[in-house]
């Protein structure tokens, strides 16, 4: 897209403010409850990795001690399990109700990684040097991709030795003694990643880079500005323009009293999560 | 017979006077030699040359126990005489041992005499304990000596900070530290059976206290448990049969006994909360790799962040009764695994029993899954957080100029 292209497409998003649905709400609803069980399951769960520092005894005593503490984390980890248990059974009926069930898992609209992926790292690496122009995104970008992916792989290795440390004496009816220290190598380890991974790369790709800082509140309000999906999706909206279904999607912007809950909700999580890696880098320093 | 009772208060006077002249002259011969040092001792501010005062409390001392016995001044201060007066400035001390004989030869071995004789005129001597003028039966309550005070009368030194700094006493302010621990606590306690508790003397005798590398000492560390044992008996016979009891028998003196664990002075209730987190540190001291592995379980991270009621290392061991895995008897033998697990986990089987709970995720030998598990968790660690830390530093600075460059009356990206 030229630099011409593009400076219309900002002045004339500027003037109507016209928005375009990007999630139903019921992935609003399982994006928020994956985040708020996450940071959950992060505050309660990180002390232990970090026992022997100040900051986790006053945080598992600010959570009634490590009773507390593990409730909570149970807790936590009941409702993401049934939200992602949720979430897999809805893609699975939606591909079975799909008239084309093979286009649902390879089309532009599914998170499954394809070649145009591969392309797009090659390609922003590239602009990145300014050795070629930004790569044309189409509905969901391959970071964006791996942050799903991340998550879903995250619910089967923490979820799954996470479920074994829970209940040791009903999977050890048929798994041996040392799968259960597998799983809690596997569960500490694995949660760093996922702490570190959504704390700063997720925090940087969705919210903290210069075009979205300080946030984005795509997630909690399902719509986005007509220029961003323009500018950031290009090929997701000429397809919808072609398709003619681009005004199917049309919303009614967000009322001030939504985008100020979903600001605040931005802030609660970015700010708990950029405290907890604080800390952490913290600890592994000192 | 009666008198007439206008006479009667009369008579009473007159008997009066009769008994109170011959008491006088019967008690003349022993009561003079003390009123006459009384003459001088008995003013309050009686100083001596050097300013330090020389009084002595006449009715203090009538009700020592040497008072009582109506000993004379020159019993103890042998080197005086009521003919020659006014006496030598300088005294030699009094003489206990030319009465208590065996106490003051028991004395002389101990650490307070030996540090006397080395110099250190601050060690405790015959008066340091039991006083002077004012010496009192130990079973009398108001003693310095009574079990009730000994706490107190060990702290003038042992508890003084001053005194503590001045002298080098060893392991510092060890009264303090009895005072809070289960010992200290139920003396002080007031239950029927305060005197039950072993307060100072209780471990290291009185006339025999001695230095803890003096062999003979009771509190020798080879000589603890015996004497620890004296009062915890069933403990003792535990502790006797168990691998750090045999090590000890065997001659090995780094084996622990019970100081090792429980602390000499600050020895807590074993159901105190405090010290079941802490006495994990106690093991650790020795057992280096197993208290690291075990830092690395569920059961270690929540006892390091102060909360029990998960394994510590006595849940699985036992404590005094403590025996390697080898054998039989042990809590964590072979046969005994299941059942020990099962002491906190109700539903435990022999899969659950096999977890490792030390396993070393740095032993490659030892723990090849647990190895390349860590290996295979820190290179997905190392690999994703490079990646995506390049490519988020990259997009950085390009949207950063991308940003400026806009500003600038650019647009493009």
């Amino acid at each position: 897209m030229s630099s011409s292209t593009m400076s219309a497409a900002h002045a004339m998003a500027a003037a109507p403010g016209r928005y375009y649905r990007r999630f139903a709400p019921i992935e609003l609803v399982t994006h928020a409850l994956v985040m708020l069980t996450f940071i959950g399951l992060a505050l309660t769960g990180t002390p232990l990795l970090f026992a022997d520092h100040d900051w986790a005894h006053t945080l598992v005593a600010l959570m009634g001690g490590f009773r507390g503490a593990a409730l909570i984390h149970r807790v936590c980890a009941t409702i993401m399990t049934i939200v992602f248990v949720g979430h897999v059974l809805r893609v699975f009926v939606r591909a079975f109700l799909a008239e084309d069930w093979l286009a649902y898992f390879w089309g532009p609209y599914s998170l499954v990684p394809n070649l145009k992926d591969g392309q797009d790292i090659v390609g922003m690496f590239k602009w990145f040097f300014g050795k070629g122009p930004r790569p044309q995104f189409d509905r969901y970008t391959y970071w964006e991709k791996f942050d799903y992916w991340a998550v879903f792989w995250g619910m089967f290795i923490i979820g799954g030795s996470g479920f074994m440390l829970w209940f040791p004496t009903f999977f050890s009816e048929f798994l041996p003694g040392w799968v259960f220290n597998v799983a809690t190598i596997v569960h500490g380890e694995e949660a760093l990643l996922a702490v570190g991974f959504i704390f700063t790369i997720h925090f940087f790709n969705g919210h903290l880079r210069p075009e979205k800082f300080p946030m984005d509140i795509v997630a909690f309000t399902g719509r986005l500005p007509e220029h961003e999906l323009k500018d950031e999706r290009p090929l997701e909206y000429q397809r919808l323009v072609g398709a003619g279904r681009l005004q199917s999607l049309e919303a009614p912007a967000p009322t001030s009293q939504t985008v100020l809950f979903s600001k605040l909700l931005g802030t609660f999580g970015l700010a708990l999560g950029v405290i907890t890696i604080l800390v952490i880098i913290y600890s592994a320093v000192v | 017979m009666q008198a007439p009772s206008s006479l009667r208060p009369l008579v009473i006077a007159a008997m009066a006077a009769v008994l109170l002249t011959v008491s006088m002259a019967v008690e003349a011969a022993d009561a003079a030699p003390n009123d006459t040092c009384l003459m001088c001792h008995g003013d309050p501010g009686a100083k001596s040359d050097a300013g330090k005062s020389i009084a002595v409390d006449a009715k203090k001392f009538g009700t020592s126990v040497h008072g009582q016995m109506n000993f004379k001044c020159t019993d103890c201060h042998s080197d005086v005489s009521a003919d020659k007066l006014p006496h030598e400035a300088k005294l030699k001390p009094a003489n206990c041992g030319a009465c208590h004989e065996a106490a003051v030869t028991a004395y002389q071995s101990t650490a307070h005499a030996k540090a006397r004789a080395g110099g250190n005129m601050v060690a405790a001597t015959c008066s340091d304990c039991h006083g002077s003028h004012d010496i009192l039966k130990s079973s009398d309550p108001a003693s310095r000596t009574n079990i009730a005070k000994r706490e107190a009368t060990c702290g003038t030194c042992h508890g003084n900070e001053a005194v503590i700094q001045k002298a080098k006493l060893p392991g510092g302010n060890i009264v303090a530290q009895y005072h809070d621990s289960i010992h200290g606590r139920k003396t002080n306690g007031g239950t029927p059976d305060a005197a039950k508790a072993p307060t100072c003397t209780g471990c290291h005798g009185a006339h025999s206290i001695r230095s803890k590398g003096d062999a003979t000492s009771r509190v020798n560390r080879d000589n603890i448990a015996q004497m620890c044992g004296s009062c915890h008996q069933q403990v003792y016979s535990r502790f006797s049969a168990s691998q750090h009891g045999q090590m000890r028998q065997a001659g090995n003196s780094a084996a622990p006994t019970c100081i090792d664990c429980h602390s000499a002075h600050r020895i807590q209730p074993h159901g105190s909360p405090q010290w079941q987190v802490d006495v994990i540190n106690e093991c650790g001291n020795c057992h280096q790799d197993f208290i690291t592995s075990y830092r690395d379980t569920y059961h270690g991270q929540v006892t390091k962040l102060g909360y029990t009621r998960v394994a510590t290392c006595n849940s699985c061991h036992g404590a005094h009764e403590v025996l390697p895995a080898s054998n039989p008897k042990s809590m964590v033998s072979p046969e005994n695994r299941v059942n020990t697990c099962r002491s906190c986990h109700p539903g435990a089987n022999a899969n659950f029993a096999a977890y490792e709970p030390h396993g070393n995720p740095h032993d490659r030998a030892g723990n090849p899954i647990l190895y390349y598990t860590r290996l295979f968790m820190q290179l997905l660690l190392a690999g994703v957080f490079t990646f995506f830390g390049i490519h988020t530093l990259l997009w950085l600075i390009r949207s950063l100029k991308d940003v400026d460059s806009r500003r600038g009356g650019g647009g493009s990206h």
